[in-house]
């Protein structure tokens, strides 16, 4: 956030917020480690307590009483509808049940192109990363994707990523389709430190959506490499209610693991 | 069927489907025999230097730790491994040169905890290859197309991505449709170790909580090493068949090992030992912090009983018990 924010909230919190706004209730979403997790467990207390959170690893509709380190945890199924396999539930992604992916990423390209796996050579890379984990999947079948970059800068927001790990429009506007992906599927919004973004129509590129309270559009273009679309007309993103704040901080992260302190 | 794309990764534990029938016609026997023996026999008997290994479980949830432990304990080398979301297991091999390639879905992180200082040294140095990428659902699809004695499973993922690009898979024209369409290649581990919650001697096995993928594994596998927390009696699996996750007949050995899976977690009966991973993640920062830990709690002990009371006996083990059932807080010491 900007500094000159009022010491409320923390940019972590504030990105927790803004993507379980995304979230609507009675629909399913696949969400991975960490941010995603959040998110989804503040929709879930929210304004979407009949969210079908699913868990790569086989949990399925479970009440999270508290956040998972870990997307295979016994809790991923706590008080859940079913407890599966890797299986059952990218089958039934691949079949098209889910509505929204949720997913982390190191780098991204205007695309929404995500790298995971390395910085620099593939061989002999400069930073190895784990890798794409559920993620290519995910993005591959879920009917809109949503991303979560906590640090937008000229490194993270690059002109081509180092390694393409998971699929956004790959090289523009029917390129998904081309190489055999489900249709009509794809990145649906990227949420940062900064502002919302979503991706043009007819470009497939990224565009903005809504500025974050007190940021401006120099510092959106400051901390990209590549040229965000800015509309005539964008919003200014919600903040975090004070009951979004309590139930982050009391119920879901009162270790302040991923939301910090 | 025109190929449109191939893989430049290296494909690792692929067979002929016929090949593998024979492989199981004469290797995998379906008579009802005692299969109970001890961690270090199984280790010493199905696992070669050299072979394509792979671990049951999800990252730190439900993992042979005691077969991870005696692979590294009996020195085993050139091992190369299903990076199927492999995760502390990976990195102990990694770490201690057990393991030097890999095939990578997800690797080299601990999730939440932070990334892998030992591996992701090993990987920057060149002394472990990644020699494949993959996603998760594509590993577990290996195994799928293994376990139907498929050459391939068709998929809609890893298309039009590096990811794709740098995997064992092809793509090609799917002759219904006329889109493209991803094959990935069938997977059969040389060997796979698995820990469960319950199994009678022959190795009928009962998991608790989420399979991830060890249904196909546990049937993909060319020699499948069983732990468990418990051995139990036939007449109880025979009592409630429709447990049977694993039957004994995929089954090349058991091992009864209670709170095996240490210090990564067991559904409904420990959590992970948060106190312990911290301690290898800030050790595991140099060779020599590899050293010390495994020293300490792999060469310096004769077994996973001995280890356990390294890490804190009975007492450790009631805390990790009352905190799997949300009767404690959580701890989170690999926190900077």
């Amino acid at each position: 956030m900007a500094n000159n924010q009022t010491a409320r909230y923390n940019m972590r919190e504030f990105l927790a917020s803004t993507g379980a706004n995304l979230l609507e209730d009675g629909k399913s979403v696949f969400v991975g480690t960490g941010l995603p997790m959040i998110a989804g467990m503040l929709a879930q207390k929210t304004h979407a307590p009949n969210l079908l959170i699913i868990f790569e690893a086989g949990g399925v509709g479970p009440i999270l009483p508290e956040l998972p380190i870990s997307v295979g945890q016994a809790l991923t199924c706590y008080r859940g509808i079913a407890a599966t396999s890797m299986h059952d539930v990218m089958s039934s992604c691949q079949a098209g049940f889910i509505d929204y992916g949720f997913l982390g990423g190191a780098q991204v390209d205007k695309y929404g192109n995500i790298n995971t796996t390395c910085i620099g050579d593939h061989a002999l890379p400069k930073a190895r990363l784990p890798g794409s984990g559920g993620a290519n999947d995910i993005a591959s079948f879920a009917h809109k994707t949503i991303i979560i970059i906590g640090g937008q800068s000229k490194r993270t927001f690059v002109n081509k990523v180092d390694f393409l790990t998971t699929p956004g429009y790959l090289s523009g506007p029917g390129a998904r389709e081309k190489a055999g992906l489900p249709s009509k599927t794809g990145p649906y919004r990227v949420i940062t430190q900064l502002a919302v973004y979503g991706f043009d129509e007819k470009t497939s590129g990224m565009k903005l959506i809504s500025l974050h309270p007190g940021i401006t559009i120099e510092e959106v273009r400051d901390n990209s490499s590549f040229d965000i679309l800015i509309p005539d007309k964008y919003a200014v993103s919600l903040e975090p209610t004070d009951r979004d704040l309590e139930i982050l901080r009391k119920d879901i992260d009162p270790t302040g693991m991923l939301i910090g302190k | 069927m025109e190929v449109l794309h191939e893989g430049l990764g290296e494909l690792v534990g692929w067979h002929d489907p016929d090949e593998n029938r024979e492989f199981v016609l004469h290797n995998k026997s379906r008579a009802l025999k005692d299969k109970t023996m001890t961690a270090s026999e199984a280790v010493a008997s199905f696992v070669k230097n050299g072979d394509f290994i792979a671990s049951g479980g999800f990252g730190h949830i439900r993992v042979s730790m005691n077969i991870i432990y005696e692979i590294i304990r009996q020195h085993k080398r050139n091992l190369t491994m299903a990076g199927k979301t492999a995760v502390h297991d990976l990195d102990l091999l990694v770490g201690n040169g057990c393991v030097n390639k890999v095939e990578v879905a997800y690797s080299f992180g601990h999730e939440v905890r932070g990334l892998s200082p030992a591996g992701r040294r090993m990987v920057e140095s060149g002394k472990c290859k990644v020699i494949g990428e993959i996603s998760n659902a594509g590993y577990q699809w290996r195994f799928l197309a293994g376990m139907m004695g498929l050459p391939f499973i068709p998929s809609r993922n890893l298309l039009g991505t590096d990811t794709g690009k740098y995997s064992s898979c092809k793509v090609v024209t799917d002759p219904f449709s006329g889109k493209p369409i991803n094959l990935i290649p069938a997977a059969y581990p040389d060997v796979a170790f698995i820990h469960v919650h319950r199994c009678d001697i022959y190795g009928n096995c009962q998991i608790d909580g989420i399979m991830v993928e060890d249904f196909e594994l546990a049937r993909c596998a060319r020699k499948l090493i069983i732990t468990t927390e418990e051995i139990i009696d036939n007449e109880i699996i025979r009592r409630e068949p429709w447990r049977t996750n694993i039957p004994f007949y995929v089954v090349d050995a058991v091992i009864e090992q209670p709170y095996g899976s240490h210090p990564c977690e067991m559904h409904g009966k420990y959590f992970f030992d948060e106190e312990h991973i911290a301690e290898w993640l800030s050790l595991s920062k140099t060779d020599e912090g590899v050293r010390q830990y495994s020293d300490k709690y792999i060469f310096g002990v004769k077994d996973f009983d001995e280890y356990l009371e390294a890490c804190g006996g009975l007492k450790k083990i009631a805390f990790l018990q009352k905190r799997e059932a949300m009767r404690v807080p959580l701890v989170t010491p690999w926190r900077k």
